[in-house]
């Protein structure tokens, strides 16, 4: 792997002050982005991706305590900077798409003055920036872009929502894109669409994009690596070749087999995985996943696996993995 | 004290004696909360035992001793007609709580059923109830003093009219929304699929749920009495004189106010300690019970 | 947008029209004849036949309603018996001081209870917010008028600082602002308390908004994030609070007035329901209900024009 990362998460441990206890949201993940390449992270409600958005950006809420470990982003720690230097970053070195852009873009506020604002750290004239998001509305195919930046996002049907919220992420032509389930709000023709014009544009700038889904078509489609995550943990991690055509853990296999779209005969019960995420204020002894998993032996109640290399850029944290080293 | 919205949450609502202590233990733990009950509690027993720690007649006259400051004998002073002022108004608050209760009483039972008819009644039924209590509740409440005043006369029962009137919208909307909810919840189209009737139904499930926001409207409300019937009679359109109400004793002290300010000080003090009470209480209940409501002034 | 405007207004029409009418019967079926009651026992039934027929007491009452709802559209609202002046010389005479005292109340309470509710919602759970929260609690727990008494005895019995009677001397501007302070100070205590605590709760439900987040994430300034974004959104239940709060208002300031022995429709309501003077009475009352209506709607279509969502649009 010597291709330089645009982005390294190292051993993070984030947790929650919370009346219950310390909830450990995150507990060493590791995560890298390499330069120019689209990484997904799977995994289902309350596995920590939000969390470990939040805290590549530094919005983590009060009671977040960030116990150890580092996120290194063009060289520097930005667990180590201070909130003047993480605003500096947001919106120019790394940007965000969230999920629901009818809640996510200002209601009062026309698009325009909203692409406007947050180039405000920019010396360049309103005009100027104003030209810029026209032009940044066309490369994301909003149509009549001039007159449209007076309009209101309510006035704007979904897929068009959306692609204003990743033009406003793009404008500064980021390094890192981080995309929170971007097409989740969309109904599936729409979806199709945006991921498409998203890897066009990553393709025309080069920047390195985060995408965080649980839609595995998508991932498919659109991502060169993918980490799985499972209550706070990264529990497998590889090439798309590697997740969707020799996935390891078990949490990934089932996840591959639930997925609707691989089910190959018309059926009334759709399969699930069953049990629940475990209680991140009260976390079992051995493997996290142990519970759920209809592959576990005996040592995985007990001891929590470490991380074993499967191939290049392919590990995962699981016994059986450890029991059969294929390097 | 969060202000994130929650649901609300019906394990804390009193539906027995078990979440109800526990409650209170948390209303006691908030500061507020714990001032506010100690308020209450002050005044709810100074009115009930007005009789007993009065030290003159509430009503004697004794023009020698008019308007005197407080003194061993006259713990708060003596108004214009020498009448000590310190048994008024313990006299004043017992007919203070007794027109809040019996007035708040009296508006919540209509309140309720008024509120039963919105909710389960057809559509423009609701809608007409709901631009009634609307209008009602936004109207000034002196105004319409006025207006019975000028029908009935000023009168204890005046006030008593004034404040059901204008209370029955607060409670009515309340029942109502509760009623909504459960129309269309589920269990309850299970229910009556099974055959329960009506008041099985009202009984069993509005009623738990209804009961402790009411409780905390109730209490929220009792301030807000107090002071229609204390301004009312203020204005001389409540309690007849020589009747001590906290409003006629503040009136009375008005006239003399730049002879001797103890008068207003005295007349003034239960009402503030009365309305700080109770919404201290009132504050305290709805965080413990539903942070939502917070919103709604 | 414009046929909201315009069903929004009917409804206020609707609404006057509803009250007065309301009134109008409430007021003549008070026990006794309104005649005798206005001019006495002893007056000579010739005065009272020439006095019903005036005042067109004859009409069946549906008739009379009627009637009066047409000489008020022409802006006609009768006369005073007593004083043989028009009720809309009194009436208006009187209005523009209690107009003046609501909005120096309100005005003054949102000077200092809009900052307060903000301050509270940036720096919550800290010191700031538990005192402003029981700061608000407590006004809006306290009567007006007994704030009124209280603020008299303080500043103009004790202190002597302000006075406590009256209007000014009708001359100089300085007397009326001089004598506006503490009234204007008592009807706008409990809105600090109820604006305060609403600017707070709606800013921090606006700062918990994805939108919001969204801000923060491009690296916007807080600054820029609290008045721009946020308050901006937070300001508008401020407008309908203190639209539909005009009850409230009229009612403190009446009390005010009287406390003060301030001239204002509340003062003229007062004195006229007390003297059984129904023309004024009737007058009064329809000005206070149309200034309601008016003030509600107004707040109503204030909103539909700050938040765009509102706006119902095809």
């Amino acid at each position: 792997m010597a291709t330089e990362n645009v982005l390294e998460i190292s051993k993070l441990n984030v947790g929650f002050a919370t009346e219950r206890g310390m909830l450990k949201a995150l507990r060493d993940v590791d995560l890298s982005i390499p330069v120019g390449s689209i990484v997904g992270v799977v995994g289902e409600s309350g596995c920590g991706k939000s969390t470990m958005i939040n805290a590549i950006i530094g919005l983590l809420a009060h009671n977040a305590r960030v116990s150890s470990g580092s996120i290194v982003f063009e060289g520097s720690d930005l667990l180590q900077k201070s909130e003047r230097e993480l605003r500096d970053i947001r919106g120019t070195r790394i940007s965000m798409v969230f999920q629901d852009p009818m809640v996510s873009l200002n209601p009062v506020l026309s698009i325009g003055t909203q692409m406007i604002d947050i180039q405000y750290r920019d010396a360049i004239s309103k005009a100027q920036k104003r030209a810029r998001s026209i032009e940044m509305l066309n490369r994301v195919g909003i149509p009549d872009p001039e007159s449209r930046l007076n309009n209101y996002p309510h006035q704007f049907s979904g897929g068009m929502r959306q692609r204003i919220a990743i033009a406003m992420a793009l404008q500064a032509e980021p390094a890192l894109l981080i995309a929170d389930e971007p097409t989740t709000a969309l109904d599936a023709t729409l979806e199709v669409q945006i991921i498409h014009r998203l890897r066009d544009l990553q393709h025309s700038m080069g920047c390195s994009i985060l995408f965080i889904s649980h839609h595995l078509g998508v991932i498919a489609e659109l991502c060169d690596y993918v980490v799985v995550m499972y209550g706070g943990e990264v529990v497998e991690r590889g090439t798309v070749r590697d997740i969707f055509h020799r996935p390891a853990h078990p949490y990934t296999c089932k996840l591959l087999e639930c997925d609707p779209a691989r089910i190959v005969e018309t059926t009334r019960s759709l399969p699930t995985i069953p049990g629940e995420i475990p209680d991140l204020a009260n976390l079992p002894r051995g493997c996290i996943f142990a519970d759920r998993c209809d592959r576990k032996i005996d040592i995985c109640s007990e001891v929590a696996p470490s991380t074993s290399e499967l191939a290049g850029h392919h590990w995962t944290r699981c016994h059986l993995a450890a029991a059969e080293p294929t390097a | 004290m969060s202000d994130t919205t929650t649901r609300l949450d019906t394990t804390q609502l009193p539906g027995n004696w078990q979440n109800f202590r526990r409650a209170l233990k948390r209303v006691l733990r908030e500061p507020l909360g714990a001032l506010g009950l100690t308020l209450v509690v002050f005044v709810l027993v100074s009115a009930i035992g007005a009789d007993w720690f009065s030290s003159h007649e509430p009503n004697k006259i004794d023009i020698k001793s008019k308007l005197q400051p407080p003194s061993a004998e006259h713990i708060l002073g003596t108004d214009q007609l020498g009448r000590d002022i310190y048994s008024r108004v313990l006299v004043g608050g017992q007919i203070a709580l007794k027109v809040s209760l019996v007035s708040i009483g009296i508006a919540l039972v209509i309140g309720l059923s008024l509120g039963l008819i919105a909710g389960f009644g057809p559509r423009w039924l609701d809608n007409s109830l709901m631009l009634l209590f609307d209008s009602v509740r936004s109207f000034p409440t002196v105004m319409f003093a006025l207006a019975v005043v000028t029908l009935f006369g000023p009168s204890l029962n005046t006030v008593m009219i004034v404040v059901i009137v204008t209370q029955i919208p607060i409670y009515g909307r309340m029942v109502r929304s509760q009623t909504l909810a459960l129309r269309d919840a589920e269990f309850i189209l299970a229910e009556r699929a099974l055959g329960a009737g009506f008041f099985r139904i009202i009984g069993m499930h509005m009623l738990p749920n209804v009961i402790g926001p009411l409780l905390i409207l109730a209490s929220m409300d009792i301030p807000f009495v107090i002071t229609i019937e204390a301004g009312l009679s203020f204005l001389g359109m409540g309690v007849r004189p020589p009747t001590p109400s906290w409003g006629t004793i503040l009136n009375d002290g008005y006239s003399y106010i730049y002879n001797t300010p103890w008068p207003v000080i005295a007349g003034g003090i239960p009402v503030i300690l009365t309305t700080l009470g109770f919404t201290f209480l009132g504050e305290s209940l709805r965080d413990v019970f539903d942070p939502k409501l917070r919103k709604e002034i | 947008m414009w046929l909201y405007f315009l069903k929004r207004v009917l409804l206020g029409i609707l609404i006057v029209v509803v009250a007065v009418s309301l009134l109008y019967s409430m007021i003549h079926m008070v026990p006794g004849d309104p005649v005798k009651t206005i001019l006495g026992p002893r007056a000579s039934p010739e005065l009272q036949a020439q006095i019903r027929d005036k005042m067109g007491l004859n009409d069946p009452l549906p008739v009379q309603i009627v009637k009066f709802i047409g000489r008020v559209a022409q802006g006609d609202l009768g006369e005073d018996v007593f004083k043989r002046k028009s009720v809309n010389t009194i009436v208006f005479e009187q209005l523009p001081h209690t107009i003046y005292l609501v909005l120096a109340g309100i005005g003054w309470a949102m000077l200092v209870g809009i900052p307060l509710g903000c301050l509270s919602a940036i720096y919550r759970y800290s010191i700031i917010d538990r005192i402003a929260g029981i700061l608000s609690v407590s006004c809006i727990a306290i009567p007006t008028f007994v704030v009124a008494l209280y603020s008299v005895l303080l500043f103009a019995v004790t202190l002597k600082w302000l006075p406590a009677i009256g209007a000014g001397d009708g001359e100089s501007l300085g007397s009326y602002i001089s004598h506006l302070i503490l009234p204007a100070f008592a009807v706008g205590l409990g809105w600090v308390g109820y604006l305060a605590r609403l600017v707070r709760a709606s800013m921090l439900e606006v700062m918990g908004e994805a939108h919001v987040r969204t801000a923060r994430a491009f690296g916007l300034p807080e600054r820029t994030i609290v008045f721009k974004y946020v308050l901006r959104l937070a300001i508008l239940p401020t407008i309908t609070l203190v639209g539909m709060g005009i009850g409230i208002l009229l009612s403190s300031a009446v009390f005010t007035e009287i406390v003060f022995a301030r001239p204002g429709i509340g003062r003229l309501i007062y004195d006229a329901v007390t003297s059984r003077n129904y023309p004024v009475v009737m007058g009064s009352v329809l000005v206070t209900t149309v200034l309601f209506v008016i003030s509600t709607t107004i707040a109503d279509l204030v909103n539909a024009l700050v938040d765009p969502r509102l706006r119902p649009e095809k």
